[in-house]
């Protein structure tokens, strides 16, 4: 193909599309990614879209992006800021101004920036100098015009012609880094395996964008991100909610369980119930409830009946859920509840991140009333956290929380494959069919989980409930019985942190400020850290992934630091629950409630402002 | 040459030990031991049986049986007695029920149980009153009823259950009378052997908070006449003397007497449980005193796919030409590339 008359290597690059909602900016997004993965880049993505599915056109309230950070060292966010913004019309020049890099590249559709577009943007004529970017590489391609023309002789309605405009785009900027179309290519050939026109019309587009970018000088120079020094393996791409998913049917597959599922459809938990509800291959029952309530019930159902039971949700539906939730601390039944946090109260910014239902997961039922909480921190150790809520689940008899985030769901990542041979076995506590009668609450020693004595068994027939009961299952008034009952379903899930790793320090174990994060906020932080590392400070990271119980060495590692910063997307959740635990340590707060994840400028700002006052 | 089946139980192999603990003189020890002889007389492994309940007087139930039970939370015994038949399709499940817990609370778990037809068996005991928390109006309470939170009579009208069960496109609707053991115990068997979401309306008597509120229809002087227990296959005959009869009169219901006006038996509707189109169903469920007798018995069990099974085959189908057969094949399909 085109030969490149300059090229520039770079060690990372940030990538932005950003268009009305229905031109296909998460697919064009996605194509990308994926090419950049296949060519060896680490990278990691965030697709930021409206909550209306089709907001009014041209309108900044409906603008649709997709970023993409790729490099050829480790990369742990989408990154701040995007080198290369493309923009299809003027309102996603207006939703993402801010967010490019002094001097960066901006493509934009001039045909689509007509003075309704720009009106309605809230520009007077003209965005680029509206927003002062003048002085920034403006590339102004009539992309709109251009695949009417390629496309005339296909014989397609006028609509279908424009919707190929986001492949256009996409071939300019496979030129701009030098990527290859053929994954793209074959993409379209199986999409549209029966309608070889449409897959011929993008392909088509795809080119025409490529050699328009290779023709015109605007775009030199090129730039080369060579592949990242990534460790043997293979590996695929996955999003968060996939990963979640993945995990819980391995965490099945390990235990000898079949699977169930019962959610009901909230942004941005879908994901999991449509990943799982596609895989009948693999014997899942997937329950779409009536509501949120169902979703869980049913779930707590089939726990009953020896199933790993699973129900998915974001804040809202975790609230609706709350009091089965204690239904399920009170029979002792395992059941995994994941929580893809968005940005609350209430309805809130449903397709925006946020870590505020913190407290909500710890405490947000009635009575004394104990569970097991962890969170996922990348969108690939999603499968690792959803594998160990569902072993926890299982082995302690216990509901476990597991939370996600809306970042954490959306974003992708590559992903090293596990082979199933090398994850744990996971031990299901069956109840002994020779020891009858059956004690429903009887407890092992060492974790003080009752055992599972599944309805078909015979000989094992007992009665569970809500209402408190002793050892035996008897419903119990007595008030000491229901004391001892509450400590040891407390001490219960306490003793789950025999188990669990103990945290990580990234950097030194002594220093002036011990950044400490938990979740999805780990990419940001990381890099963050290890820049101020670079530039010689001391200052260190550890990301909390296991809540209730807290790994047994915090203190050990809390000690050796001047400062503690406790960083997160709520108002401190995080650091007023270490505030309760660890009363002993003085605690610092980044605080950040946008609907958006911190950027690592701003954590880095930050710290080195509390770094001078040390 | 049919085998003799044995059966392995009497109604006490299903009485667990715990003490029953209803007020004396409500319904629902009656009901406990009339589903005890049904499942007796089901020959059903005990162990491949389970109770769930809700909340209220009625929900204690799972306690007092021998089986595998769950009494769960307010309203939502229909939500997990779906999960559990869904998890296990083996499993005999039946749901206990009261007109609070099912219509009000759990209204939504209980429309959307029958609408799946997920093959499990409510018994829904309406008394017409909130019993556990000391006599509040129910959903089912007739207009006007005076309660402790309606002291100057309710202003809603109460649902109908045949009603609400037939819009929800119930398949399986009986009605039967808490202290009428006979009739009872053989309903839950028909709704037993019912493969769908079976529905059986128990009218039951709170002895302390709404007593006597079916006596009007369930004494034993005037039972028979305000009354008709409808079998399927059979003219629909009731009365004393069994000398009143139901006909279609145009587009409505008439009771009949026979002997009059030249009506004999041929001339009266012959019950159709099984006929799909409700219609006639619909009009039976809703018959009320004094204007029609209240019906009893089975009075619509049509046929249908259940979901669990449903569930189950669609599994089981796609595993067979599936490619993906474990975890590995999933992990490694589609888009993957390696790393040397």
């Amino acid at each position: 193909m085109g030969k490149k008359s300059e090229v520039i290597e770079r060690e990372e690059v940030v990538i932005r599309f950003s268009g009305d909602s229905g031109d296909g900016m998460q697919l064009t997004g996605t194509l990308f990614s994926d090419t950049a993965a296949l060519f060896g880049n680490d990278l990691s993505t965030f697709p930021d879209y409206p909550a209306e599915i089709r907001a009014p056109q041209g309108s900044v309230g409906g603008v649709s992006g997709f970023q993409v950070h790729l490099g050829h060292s480790e990369i742990n966010t989408p990154g701040d800021f995007s080198d290369v913004l493309v923009a299809m019309n003027p309102a996603a020049i207006k939703a993402n101004a801010k967010w490019i890099k002094q001097g960066g590249t901006i493509i934009y559709d001039e045909n689509n920036f007509t003075e309704k577009n720009i009106e309605k943007a809230g520009y007077e004529k003209d965005p680029i100098t509206e927003e002062k970017l003048e002085s920034y590489n403006i590339i102004a391609a009539p992309i709109s015009a251009m695949v009417k023309e390629a496309l005339k002789d296909f014989g397609l309605d006028p609509k279908s012609v424009l919707r190929t405009k986001n492949m256009f785009a996409l071939g300019m900027v496979y030129w701009l880094f030098d990527r290859k179309l053929d994954y793209t290519e074959e993409y379209f050939e199986k999409k549209f395996q029966n309608k070889p026109g449409m897959a011929e019309a993008n392909k088509v587009a795809l080119r025409a964008g490529y050699y328009y970018a290779e023709t015109i000088e605007a775009l030199s120079p090129v730039y080369k991100i060579l592949p990242a020094p990534i460790a043997k393996g293979t590996y695929r791409n996955i999003n968060g909610n996939s990963s979640t998913a993945w995990g819980f049917m391995a965490a099945a597959e390990k235990a000898g369980l079949k699977i169930f599922i019962g959610s009901y459809p909230i942004t941005p938990a879908t994901g999991i119930l449509e990943e799982l509800a596609a895989r009948k291959d693999l014997g899942v029952i997937s329950f779409q409830a009536e509501d949120e309530i169902a979703g869980i019930c049913t779930a707590l159902g089939a726990s009953f009946a020896g199933k790993l039971a699973i129900t998915s949700t974001s804040g809202p539906g975790l609230a609706l859920k709350s009091e089965a939730i204690g239904l399920a601390v009170m029979a002792e039944l395992p059941v995994v509840i994941v929580d893809v946090q968005r940005a609350g109260p209430s309805t809130g910014l449903p397709t925006k991140t946020e870590q505020a239902d913190l407290m909500q997961a710890l405490y947000g039922r009635n009575g004394e009333c104990p569970v097991v909480v962890i969170a996922s921190s990348t969108p690939s150790d999603c499968f690792l956290y959803a594998f160990e809520a569902a072993r926890i689940a299982i082995e302690h008899m216990t509901p476990v929380l597991l939370l996600s985030d809306s970042y954490l769901a959306n974003g992708t990542e590559p992903w090293r494959i596990p082979m199933m041979k090398d994850l744990p076995k996971i031990t299901p506590p069956f109840a002994d069919r020779t020891e009858i009668p059956f004690l429903p609450y009887k407890r092992d020693k060492e974790k003080l989980a009752r055992s599972w004595a599944i309805p078909g068994t015979p000989g094992l027939e007992h009665r569970i409930g809500g209402l408190e009961k002793t050892e035996k299952g008897t419903v119990s008034y007595v008030p000491e019985n229901h004391e001892q009952m509450v400590k040891l379903r407390e001490a219960k899930v306490e003793r789950v942190a025999n188990e669990i790793p103990d945290l990580i320090v990234q950097g030194a174990s002594t220093g002036d400020i011990l950044i400490v994060g938990w979740g999805g906020s780990y990419g940001y932080l990381i890099t963050a850290v290890r820049e101020l590392q670079a530039e010689g400070h001391k200052i260190s990271l550890v990301n909390f992934n296991y809540i209730n119980p807290l790994p047994k060495n915090v203190k050990d590692v809390f000690k050796r630091f001047k400062k503690i910063v406790v960083c997160e997307l709520n108002l401190g959740q995080f650091a007023n629950y270490l505030r309760i635990k660890h009363q002993e340590f003085t605690y610092e707060q980044i605080n950040k409630v946008q609907g958006i994840p911190f950027t690592i400028l701003d954590i880095k700002e930050k710290c080195i402002k509390m770094l001078e006052d040390i | 040459m049919a085998e003799e089946i044995v059966n392995k139980y009497t109604a006490k192999d299903f009485k667990s030990d715990q003490e029953v603990r209803w007020c004396p003189g409500c319904g629902d020890h009656a009901v406990l031991s009339s589903v005890q002889r049904a499942l007796a007389e089901l020959n059903i492994p005990k162990e491949k049986i389970a109770f769930i309940s809700g909340i209220g007087c009625s929900s204690r139930f799972p306690y007092y049986m021998d089986t595998y039970g769950f009494h769960s939370i307010h309203g939502r015994a229909s939500a997990i007695a779906t999960g559990v038949k869904t998890a296990n399709p083996e499993l005999s499940v039946w749901q206990i029920t009261g007109d609070g817990d099912a219509l009000a609370i759990g209204g939504n778990h209980f429309i959307h149980a029958i609408r799946r037809n997920v093959d499990i068996n409510i018994i829904l005991f309406n008394n017409e009153i909130y019993g556990l928390t000391k006599g509040q109006y129910s959903p089912t309470s007739t207009k006007g009823q005076v309660t402790k939170t309606s002291p100057f009579g309710t202003v809603e009208e109460p649902f109908s259950v045949g009603e609400l069960v037939i819009g929800a496109k119930g398949k399986f609707f009986a009605r039967t009378i808490d202290t009428n053991v006979a009739l009872s115990t053989q309903i839950y068997i028909e709704s037993a052997k019912h493969k769908g979401t079976s529905v059986i309306e128990v009218l039951q008597n709170c002895v302390i908070f709404n007593d006597g509120i079916h006596n009007k229809i369930t004494d034993k002087e005037v039972r028979d006449d305000r009354t008709v227990i409808l079998k399927h296959g059979q003219p629909m005959i009731f009365g004393k003397e069994n000398d009143k009869g139901l006909i279609l009169d145009g587009l409505k219901l008439k009771v009949v007497k026979l002997g009059e006006n030249g009506i004999t038996e041929k001339n009266l509707i012959i019950h159709d449980a099984l006929e799909a189109n409700p219609g006639i169903q619909y009009m039976l469920a809703n018959m009320k005193y004094p204007e029609y007798p209240v019906a009893l018995g089975v009075i619509r069990a049509v046929p249908g796919p259940t979901y669990d099974r449903s569930v189950d085959d669609q599994i089981k189908a796609i595993q067979k030409t599936a490619k993906i057969k474990c975890m590995d094949d999933l992990l490694m399909s589609g888009s993957t590339w390696n790393v040397e």
